[in-house]
This record gives structure tokens, C-alpha cells and sequence, in this order.
């Protein structure tokens, strides 16, 4: 463990720092092989080799100075930085609603780490206030940070914590719930949310950002602003996704929790409703409605909060030549569940055939969703499919294979009866299985060709 | 401080000395890549046409000490909607900020290293990427990534040493199309081009130095073959201060020749703010004792005939006037050339409150022009303003009028306070008008996504023992071996000079022609659009070593640069180029022995009592025979032998011939311009 004075420094640097008695934050003049450097001694990222000495000069810039050429070090003073977010008492008015804000972590609101050289995130409302004020203008927000963690390391504890703080928050009054989360998992953990509590009679709406708030082009302000406004304003009493709409500033899009999923690595507009269309545009002034069929607000308090979770539950993702010995795996490490995510409209190939249906009779529930992600399975249009049903497997009509996984999850955690987890699973709750895909559900337009160019450039999207 | 300023031409080092001019540098050099700095892009290809445009907005962020940049919170004031355009072919993902930044570039990389020991820097161990902040839109993401590769170095000007403070190596931001309004338009295609910006000390002390450093650096640059050349591929950022003033910034010249008229402009500002700020003390306006009120006057002022205020008005704007109390006179003070104080005011309002419409302003200073006596005094029992108070109109919609109004406020009380903090812009005529805010260190902050990257000793040492020669050596190099004045320095800077060494070391041939080739004939080609920069440094060795071996005619060395340049097919391999050329150009070089025949059988012909001189027969028979032996015979010795056999005597033998509208001509030397080291 390095000491605090050296935060991050080990093996020569750390050595070359102490043998002159230097230490973080210390202003100095450093004598090299390479001449001379002034500057500020800056903690060194604990991923980082421990070779070289960082320094900040006066003009702002770092540089790396390598430790082995450092001949002396004159110290001429001190100044420690304290990266903190201007913290303003956030503004209460009677007449706004009450919204809670619940953090999880992720890049909403973050900071530098020195440490590990990353962001990290940062949260209270006095600091959200400093940094958009706007929040104020929608409502009176109050915060609570429940865990701290990227969204990867989200499971099933923090779901079960934040559907039952979801649900205390709606018994206290509040009217809307926003969760600050990472875009990692986001649609994992709205999906689950979506399960653990229903009928919520107001809008729980998850949101976060592609680029940390530590940018000035950061989507983390936008998504709020828009997040904290469906949640004290907007009509949709769901469990939401609020993210970047558009490649420009222009809207955020609520997606259904059930239906959403990240679909690029690194855009803002990276969360797409799959096989459906959004279900509304908004921007700080106004919410557009795009469909009507939605659950809305109410001025009740009722909720229905489930936390039931088997995690002895897998996806199991289907590419040509699988060995049937996969899924004896699965089976034999005790999994009680199985989502397929099978080629085309639902299929895996005949190998696998006699390992399914040993997995079926040693009572794994198996349902079958397509790696399309769009469209439905339809077994029983080929022989393959049908045969692969009498094995025993399910079809899961068009449910996402991470949003099956987590009803399945969820279903087993109440059950293992084969009828009563075949009729949770095919029973919608919220759209996660839908009778109709509408033709504008599946809508990736190509670029390069002529009227997608036309239209790329006169409309901002 | 009132310094009566002589025009530009007649201002010594003594006047500068006297208001203690300090300036420095930044250029901005673009470097010669195939690809952007942190992206996979192409570099240098530029189109003002674009497939798409996508809208931002920015938003200030704090530093890494925490603290928030003085620029960023102006940008925020300004409410700018900002649009990208983007081509397909030159922008991805990463410019537009959508996905992360890429490794850095390696060839930048060894460019920015190579110049750095140029500059006898001290160079880093490691780069830490560093992210400063832009929030003018100029960069989709809000911040350039820079890095800075050494520090405190040196180069010689004039027998004294000019401090290298820094050297950083950034990519580069978008062009502006537009800035109207609260609409900022930019181009996205020269958006991530890698650039080096080395930093001088503010050590030079008249506008003429500053120029000439600026050259100096240029030719450094460019003598290492591996930077960008045209317009706005190096762009300079001026420091100019003056005793008791302040450092401003003049953003973005694009040209060296404008640099002396541009610093004294500034020297003359700054001398005059302070100038400014002495008559207001004397008049006990101080920081603390500034006075001023805002009121919305636009009934009064609808009143008026004024073009600009009723155009307005017509749209449904309001007036508002700022009382600025002590302040009469002080407005109409000139500040630049052909510029009066009340301009700062003017330029506050067209950035900050995006009133981009002049003139935007009227004032007190100059009342008669726009608004008749009456309204002014209707104006001054409305505002309570005496005869010594100044007042400033602006016209706009409630935000922007508002934001006019704390602007005019807040720079009326930096006049009593001196010289802002100004990044300023490089205006046409010489003056210079506010850009922004000066950023701080507050703007920097460390690039999260990229690690630290470790700049190896090996790798140093590779490029250390390419370096090319100084340019300031090579230019008294290049004197000593006779070349003429006029190709010296565009050969020191031309990626050609190492070729040009290799040619006249191994091939031992007169190193003026080489050069005038390598300079003078590729400018012609390049202004005849045959873009001479096709052709290798091994097609240009190859040319001539067959001239050493005399099988091409000094003619035929330039016919074949332009034959291999015009054929549009560049399939077929290198040096086969070349090959291919002369097979096509059938040139033969004509045996010693048989040019005497050659030229008797000519002069036979032409012996007919045409010419009523024989110098004119000369003429006209060096034009017949050049054009038959053209790339054959050198045309040196046809002239000299052509002479002979005329008997006009061997004066023009050391003179270079050139094929003008089809006729041979001597070609001048114009030697131009002394030595710059």
C-alpha cells in the first residue's frame, strides 16, 4: 500500500520522490538527466508504470518525467487540489413536485479519480444544483446515493434494494423517481424493475450518460434535466429510460424499461427501442407523447413491490457447430433456468437436441428468444423449430433475450411449478412480449443512400 | 501614460522600449500525416460540402483543481446553438465525439518529437494527454486533447537567444462557416489534424522581431519536410503586452506579413486603456466609485428614423440604454487605428449578447449621427444623466438586451481597472477586435480515456540521429555553395533539401541548377496544377543521375519531370516512371560529334537573307534547333556552338534557358531579400 504522501507511487518513483523528500502536491524544480522541469507533484494512477514522476506545470499541462534521470528535486512549496463541485443549497418550492433522485453510480455525475487515472462518480444535490441548475425550475429534488458501483457490478442485491427504496419513496408521497444509473446494465436493471414493481403510480425513470459530466459536450446534463422533468411532470407512470435521443442536442427519448437496449458502445444516442417505437420525445419544455397505450399517473400510492430473484439463471447464446455438451454444463452446475438466444426465428442446431431434452427432464426451464433481437420466434414455421418445442422448449414471442433473463430470474424466484412459470413468463407485464410489432418498429436507416442523405441533411437527427 | 503613437513606419526600438513592448508566439503548424491525431480519418482533405448537420450545446466544466475557466463562463453567457457539418469521408464517430479517442498518431508523434530537439527542448518522459477546454464550439467535444512533448528550450535570432517555453503537440479544431445571432455554423473537416504549437517567451521586443521570429520557427518547421504548407496550415497566436498592461492574445493570423502592423495596433490599444484609465481616476471614477443604470427606453427611442433601431423595433426588439456616469468623451478615445474606445463596447456586445448586427451600438460620444437632439435629451431626463455621463443604446430581445447591458456595465468597469484579459481576433485592416475571455490553467484537464504515454529513449535517439541540419546552417551552407538568394530560403524549407543534398553529394552536379529545378521549376509546375509533389525523391535522384551520366540534356531533365507529372496513369512502378517518360519523349542525347553537322545543316537553311542580324538569326535559329534537339543536346552548348559557327562570340554560355510561349529565353536572376540569421 502506497503511502498517502506518494498516492499511487511505488518501485522508483515512489523511492526517487522519498529519497529527496519530496511528496504529492509539492511544488518543485526537478534537476534531470533531461533538464530541468517546475511544477506541482501530482498523484500517479495506480495502473500506471513506476517509472515516471508526474508533474503539473504552471500552464495547466501534466507531463511524465522519467524517474531514473531525476538528479534533484528542490521543493518550494505546497498546494493541494480539491476537485469539488461547487455545492449551492438546492431551492425548495411548495408548488413543484418532489422528486427523488437515487444514485447507483455511473457517469451522471462524476469526478476525477487519481487513483486509478478514471472518473468516478459524484453525487448530492447541492453539487447537481451547482453544476445544472435547471433542476430547480422543474422541481424540489432530494438525493440518495445507494450504492456506488459501476453498472456492471450491479446484481441481484441492488435491485432488490432499489425496487423496496423505489417503493418506500412512492409510499412517502414523492412524484417521480429518477435513478441515476450506468448505461452498461441500464436496460438490465429496468427490465428487472420493471417485474419487481408494478403498477407504480408514478413514472420511475432511469437515466445516465455516455459522456462523464466532466465535458463540456457531456450528455449528463441533458439527461437529467429531461429525466428529473418526466418524473415530476410526465404522465407515464412506468418504469422509463430517459436517454439521448438523436446524434444532435436536441431530445431525449423515454423508452419502455422492458423493450430498451444499448445499442452502441459509445454513442449518446446508444438506447433504441427494440421492435416498438419510443413511447415519447422530450426536451426541458415539452413532452411529446408518441403513443398513447401507456400506463398513467395516478394520485394513489399503491404499488406492488416483488423482489423474488433466482440467480441460477443463464443466457445461453447459439452460434453454429455448439457442442451439446454446453448445455449439459449448465444443467450440471445446478442452473434452474436457460434463455436461448437462438439463430432466426428461434433455432439451435440438432446436436444440441438430446442435451435440451435432458436438461428439460432434469426440470431447467427453457425459453428460446431470437439473437435478431428483432422479431418474434416462431417455431412452428420450420420443422427445426417444431422439433425443438417438443423438447421442451419455450418460445418467448419477442422479448429481449436480457429482459427474459430477468423475468425468468424473477419467475423462478417465486416458483419452479413448469405450467405457473409458463404462464408468468408468457403473460406480458409491461410489453415485454407485445402482440403486434408496428412497421416503424424496425427503423435502422442506412447511410449512404440518397434519401437517408437527403434527410441527414436538412433535419438535425 | 499618454504616448503620442507615430505611425507604424516611424516607430523606433527606443518608442517601443519606452511603453515596454513584450510579445511571444504560439504557431500553429500542422503536420504532414496521412491520418488524424487521435482517429483513423484521413488528413488535409478539406471540402466545404457536408452530408449531415448535427447540433450542440456546451456547458462549462470544472477544472481538474477545481476551479471554473473564465472563458467557459462567458461561452455559457452567450447561449450559442452550435451546428457541425460533416463529410463522410472526413469525420467519424470519434470528432463528433461519440466514441473515444483512438492511440495518437505515431508519425505525429515522430514529427512533434523530431521538432522538439529542433527546438534543444527538454523533452518529457511520458505525454499526459491533456483536454483544454474550447467552449466555442470550435471542437465538438468542448476540449482540444493536447500534450505537451518538452520544455524550455531555445533558438538563435539576431545573435541572442529566443526562449522556447513549450512545445505541444494537439489536434486541430473546425472551421467557422458562420456566427450569427445565437447560430455558430462550423466546418468539421480540418477537425483533429495533428498540429504542433511551439510557445516562445515574450522576448521580443518590436513588432518587426515578432515577425521575424515567427519566421524563423516557420523555417524550422519546414525544414524538417514533414509539415503542412498553404494557407492556414500554420497559423500564429501573438502575446503582446506594454508596461502596466496586460497580456493579450491576437488568435489566429494567418499570415507573418500582417504580424508588426497587428502588435502595434495592441501596443497602441493597451497604452490607450491605460491612457483611459488615469483620465477616469483623475476624474475619481474608480472600480468602487463606478456608477452606471440600465433602463428600457425603447418608447422613447421609437420615436427615431434610425435604420438599425426601427428595423428592430419592427421585429418586436427593445431598446435599452446603459448610463455610464463621469464617462462623456471617454468613448469617442481612440484606441487602434481608425478605432474609438467605444468598439470594445460594440464587440463585448456582438459575442457575448450575440448581437451580431452593426453597428449594434449608439452612444453619447458621437450623438448627432443617429438619433436627433431631442430624443438624446429626452434620453438624458429619462436616465437622470448630466452632461458628463455617457450613454450606450442597444437594441435586441429581452435576453440579449439584458446581456448587453451587464457586458457594457462590466467593461466599463475594466476601464478603470486598465487591460482585460483578452483573447482578441486579427482584423483585415491591422486592428484587432475581442474574441473571448483569456482562458487560465483553469481550462486544463486530464484526458481520462487516453493512458500516459511513455516517450522511450531509443525511440528519442532514433529521431535524434536523423535530425535534419538547422535551417540557419543550412542557409549559409546553401550561400557558400553559390546559390542564388531566391530559391536559399525556399529550398531550406522545401521537403526536397535532403534530396537535394543527396543529388549534388553523390552526383557532383552544379548544386544552382539543382536548385533552381528543385524550387523554381516545381512552383511553376505547381502553378500550372501539375502538383509536383507526385513525384518521389527517388524519381527526382533518378533524373538526374541519368543527367550525370549525360544521357538527358539539362532540357530534357525538366521534360521529364513535366511529361511523368502530366501522364495521368501513376500505375506504373517508381523509376520505371522515369524510364517510361524518356522512352515516350524519345530522347536520344545526340552525340558530341554530330551537333557540329546538326547546326551547319541548320544555318544552310536559314542563309537566305531573311534576318537583317545575325543576332536575330541566332534567335531564331536556337528556337528551331532547341525545339528539334530538345532533351538531347544541353542548350548551353547548342548556344555556345551555335554562336561559334556564327561568330558572335561565347558571352551567353553561363546562361539559363527557358521555353516561353514556344521561344528560348534568358532567364533573369532577381536576387531578393538579405540574410534573416
Amino acid at each position: 500500500m502506497a503511502e498517502k504522501t506518494l498516492q499511487g507511487y511505488r518501485g522508483i518513483g515512489a523511492e526517487v520522490l522519498r529519497r529527496h523528500g519530496a511528496s504529492v502536491w509539492s511544488e518543485v524544480e526537478i534537476e534531470s538527466s533531461k533538464g530541468s522541469f517546475r511544477g506541482i507533484i501530482l498523484p500517479r494512477s495506480e495502473t500506471s508504470d513506476d517509472r515516471h514522476i508526474v508533474l503539473k506545470l504552471s500552464s495547466g499541462y501534466n507531463i511524465g518525467i522519467t524517474a531514473d534521470s531525476v538528479v534533484g528535486i528542490t521543493i518550494q512549496g505546497r498546494r493541494e487540489a480539491h476537485y469539488k463541485i461547487p455545492e449551492k443549497q438546492f431551492p425548495v418550492d411548495p408548488a413543484k413536485p418532489n422528486v427523488i433522485l437515487l444514485g447507483t453510480g455511473g457517469t451522471i455525475a462524476s469526478r476525477l479519480d487519481y487513483r486509478s487515472g478514471a472518473v468516478i462518480p459524484a453525487f448530492s444535490p447541492g453539487e447537481l444544483y451547482g453544476s445544472v441548475p435547471e433542476l430547480a425550475d422543474i422541481c424540489n429534488l432530494t438525493t440518495e446515493k445507494l450504492f456506488g458501483v459501476f453498472s456492471e457490478n450491479m446484481g441481484p442485491e441492488q435491485y432488490k434494494v432499489l425496487a423496496n427504496r423505489i417503493g418506500e419513496a412512492i409510499a412517502n408521497g414523492v412524484h417521480g423517481v429518477v435513478i441515476g444509473h450506468g448505461t452498461d446494465t441500464m436496460h438490465h436493471t429496468s427490465a428487472v424493475l420493471s417485474f419487481m414493481v408494478q403498477g407504480s403510480p408514478v413514472p420511475i425513470v432511469m437515466v445516465g450518460s455516455q459522456r462523464s459530466s466532466d465535458r463540456p459536450s457531456s450528455d449528463a446534463a441533458i439527461n437529467l434535466i429531461n429525466a428529473v422533468k418526466a418524473a415530476a411532470e410526465g404522465d407515464i407512470a412506468e418504469v422509463l429510460v430517459c436517454m439521448f435521443g438523436p446524434t444532435s442536442d436536441e431530445y431525449c427519448l423515454l423508452h419502455r424499461g422492458t423493450r430498451v437496449r444499448k445499442m452502441h458502445s459509445s454513442y449518446r444516442s446508444t438506447f433504441r427501442t427494440i421492435g416498438d417505437t419510443p413511447l415519447a420525445m422530450i426536451d426541458p419544455k415539452r413532452i411529446r407523447a408518441l403513443r398513447s397505450e401507456y400506463h398513467r399517473r395516478r394520485t394513489d400510492r399503491q404499488v406492488k413491490i416483488n423482489t423474488a430473484f433466482e440467480e441460477k439463471v443463464t443466457i445461453l447464446y447459439y452460434y453454429p457447430n455448439m457442442l451439446p455438451d454446453m448445455v449439459d454444463a449448465i444443467v450440471e452446475k445446478g442452473y434452474r433456468g436457460i434463455i436461448i438466444a437462438g439463430t432466426g426465428l428461434g433455432h439451435v442446431n440438432k446436436p444440441l437436441y438430446p442435451a435440451l431434452e435432458r436438461a428439460t427432464a432434469a426440470g431447467v426451464h427453457i425459453y428460446m428468444t431470437v439473437q435478431t433481437l428483432w422479431g418474434y420466434t416462431q417455431m412452428y414455421v420450420y420443422e427445426t423449430g417444431r422439433e425443438i418445442m417438443k423438447l421442451g422448449v419455450v418460445p418467448a414471442a419477442n422479448m429481449l433475450p436480457e429482459v427474459a433473463y430477468m423475468k425468468l430470474c424473477w419467475t423462478l424466484g417465486q416458483t419452479d411449478d413448469r405450467d405457473e412459470v409458463a404462464r408468468i413468463m408468457l403473460t406480458p407485464i409491461c410489453d415485454e412480449t407485445t402482440d403486434r410489432e408496428p412497421y416503424n418498429g424496425y427503423l435502422i436507416y442506412q447511410g449512404a443512400i440518397p434519401e437517408i442523405q437527403k434527410f441527414l441533411r436538412s433535419v438535425h437527427r | 501614460m499618454a504616448i503620442p503613437f507615430k505611425p507604424l513606419s516611424l516607430m523606433t526600438a527606443e518608442d517601443y522600449a519606452n511603453i515596454g513592448l513584450k510579445c511571444g508566439l504560439e504557431i500553429h503548424q500542422q503536420l504532414l500525416t496521412e491520418r488524424k491525431l487521435f482517429c483513423r480519418c484521413p488528413a488535409g482533405r478539406y471540402s466545404s460540402d457536408y452530408d449531415a448537420e448535427i447540433l450542440r450545446h456546451m456547458r462549462p466544466t470544472l477544472s481538474e483543481l477545481g476551479e471554473y475557466d473564465g472563458t467557459a463562463l462567458m461561452e455559457k453567457k452567450t447561449r450559442k446553438n452550435i451546428y457541425y457539418r460533416i463529410h463522410q469521408d472526413t469525420v467519424c464517430t470519434y470528432e463528433m465525439d461519440d466514441t473515444p479517442p483512438f492511440f495518437m498518431d505515431d508519425t505525429a508523434l515522430d514529427i512533434a518529437l523530431e521538432i522538439g530537439l529542433l527546438l534543444r527542448l527538454n523533452m518529457v518522459g511520458e505525454l499526459h494527454i491533456a483536454r483544454k477546454q474550447y467552449l466555442d464550439g470550435s471542437i465538438p467535444t468542448g476540449f482540444q486533447r493536447t500534450t505537451i512533448v518538452g520544455v524550455d528550450g531555445w533558438i538563435p535570432y539576431k545573435g541572442r537567444r529566443i526562449g522556447i517555453r513549450q512545445l505541444g503537440l494537439e489536434e486541430d479544431a473546425c472551421r467557422e462557416v458562420s456566427d450569427i445571432g445565437h447560430d455558430r455554423v462550423f466546418l468539421t473537416d480540418r477537425l483533429g489534424m495533428p498540429l504542433v504549437e511551439p510557445v516562445t517567451e515574450p522576448d521580443m521586443r518590436t513588432p518587426q522581431e515578432t515577425a521575424e521570429v515567427a519566421q524563423v520557427l516557420h523555417m524550422l518547421c519546414r525544414s524538417t519536410g514533414k509539415v503542412r504548407t498553404g494557407y492556414g496550415a500554420a497559423r500564429q497566436d501573438v502575446n503582446v503586452s506594454v508596461a502596466g498592461g496586460t497580456r493579450v492574445e491576437i488568435k489566429g493570423v494567418p499570415q507573418i506579413s500582417r504580424i508588426p502592423g497587428l502588435v502595434y495596433n495592441e501596443a497602441m490599444r493597451q497604452c490607450a486603456l491605460l491612457g483611459i484609465r488615469s483620465k477616469l481616476k483623475e476624474k475619481g471614477i474608480t472600480p468602487e466609485t463606478l456608477q452606471f443604470s440600465v433602463q428600457d427606453v425603447t418608447r422613447i427611442a421609437a420615436q427615431t428614423d434610425y435604420e438599425p433601431i426601427r428595423r428592430g423595433l419592427a421585429t418586436g426588439w427593445q431598446v435599452k440604454c446603459v448610463c455610464l456616469k463621469g464617462f462623456a468623451g471617454i468613448l469617442s478615445e481612440p484606441t487602434q487605428e481608425n478605432t474609438i474606445f467605444a468598439k470594445e463596447f460594440s464587440d463585448r456586445v456582438r459575442v457575448i449578447a450575440c448581437l451580431t448586427q452593426l453597428p449594434n451600438i449608439i452612444h453619447s460620444d458621437t450623438a448627432t449621427e443617429a438619433l436627433p437632439a431631442r430624443t438624446w435629451k429626452d434620453l438624458r431626463r429619462k436616465m437622470r444623466a448630466a452632461p458628463q455621463d455617457a450613454l450606450v443604446l442597444v437594441w435586441g430581445d429581452e435576453g440579449d438586451t439584458t446581456t448587453a447591458c451587464s457586458e457594457i456595465a462590466l467593461r466599463a468597469k475594466e476601464a478603470t481597472q486598465g487591460v482585460p484579459n483578452d483573447t482578441r481576433q486579427a482584423l483585415r485592416d491591422g486592428t484587432n477586435g475581442f474574441e473571448r475571455v483569456l482562458p487560465g490553467a483553469e481550462r486544463m484537464y486530464p484526458d481520462t480515456d487516453l493512458p500516459p504515454l511513455m516517450v522511450g529513449e531509443q525511440r528519442l535517439e532514433r529521431i535524434a540521429t536523423r535530425l535534419p541540419e538547422y535551417v540557419w546552417d543550412r542557409q549559409s551552407r546553401y550561400r557558400e555553395m553559390g546559390l542564388p538568394e531566391d530559391v536559399i530560403v525556399p529550398l531550406c524549407i522545401s521537403p526536397r533539401a535532403e534530396v537535394f543534398q543527396r543529388i549534388v553529394d553523390e552526383l557532383e552536379i552544379n548544386p544552382v541548377f539543382v536548385a533552381v529545378v528543385l524550387c523554381q521549376r516545381m512552383k511553376s509546375f505547381r502553378r500550372r496544377d501539375l502538383r509536383p509533389e507526385r513525384l518521389t525523391d527517388d524519381e527526382i535522384y533518378e533524373v538526374f543521375r541519368r543527367y550525370a551520366r549525360g544521357e538527358l540534356a539539362r532540357e530534357g531533365v525538366i521534360r521529364v519531370f513535366k511529361h511523368i507529372l502530366r501522364k495521368q496513369d501513376a500505375t506504373v512502378g517508381e523509376g520505371s516512371r522515369v524510364e517510361a517518360a524518356i522512352a515516350e519523349l524519345e530522347f536520344q542525347p545526340l552525340p558530341a560529334d554530330r551537333l557540329p553537322a546538326r547546326i551547319s545543316g541548320a544555318v544552310q537553311v536559314a542563309n537566305d537573307g531573311r534576318f537583317p542580324t545575325t543576332e536575330k538569326k541566332y534567335r531564331s535559329l536556337m528556337g528551331v534547333l532547341m525545339k528539334d534537339l530538345l532533351g538531347c543536346v544541353d542548350g548551353n552548348r547548342l548556344a555556345h556552338e551555335l554562336r561559334q559557327k556564327l561568330n558572335l562570340g561565347g558571352r551567353m554560355e553561363n546562361g539559363k534557358w527557358r521555353m516561353e510561349n514556344g521561344e528560348w529565353r534568358m532567364e533573369n536572376e532577381t536576387p531578393v531579400g538579405g540574410p534573416l540569421l
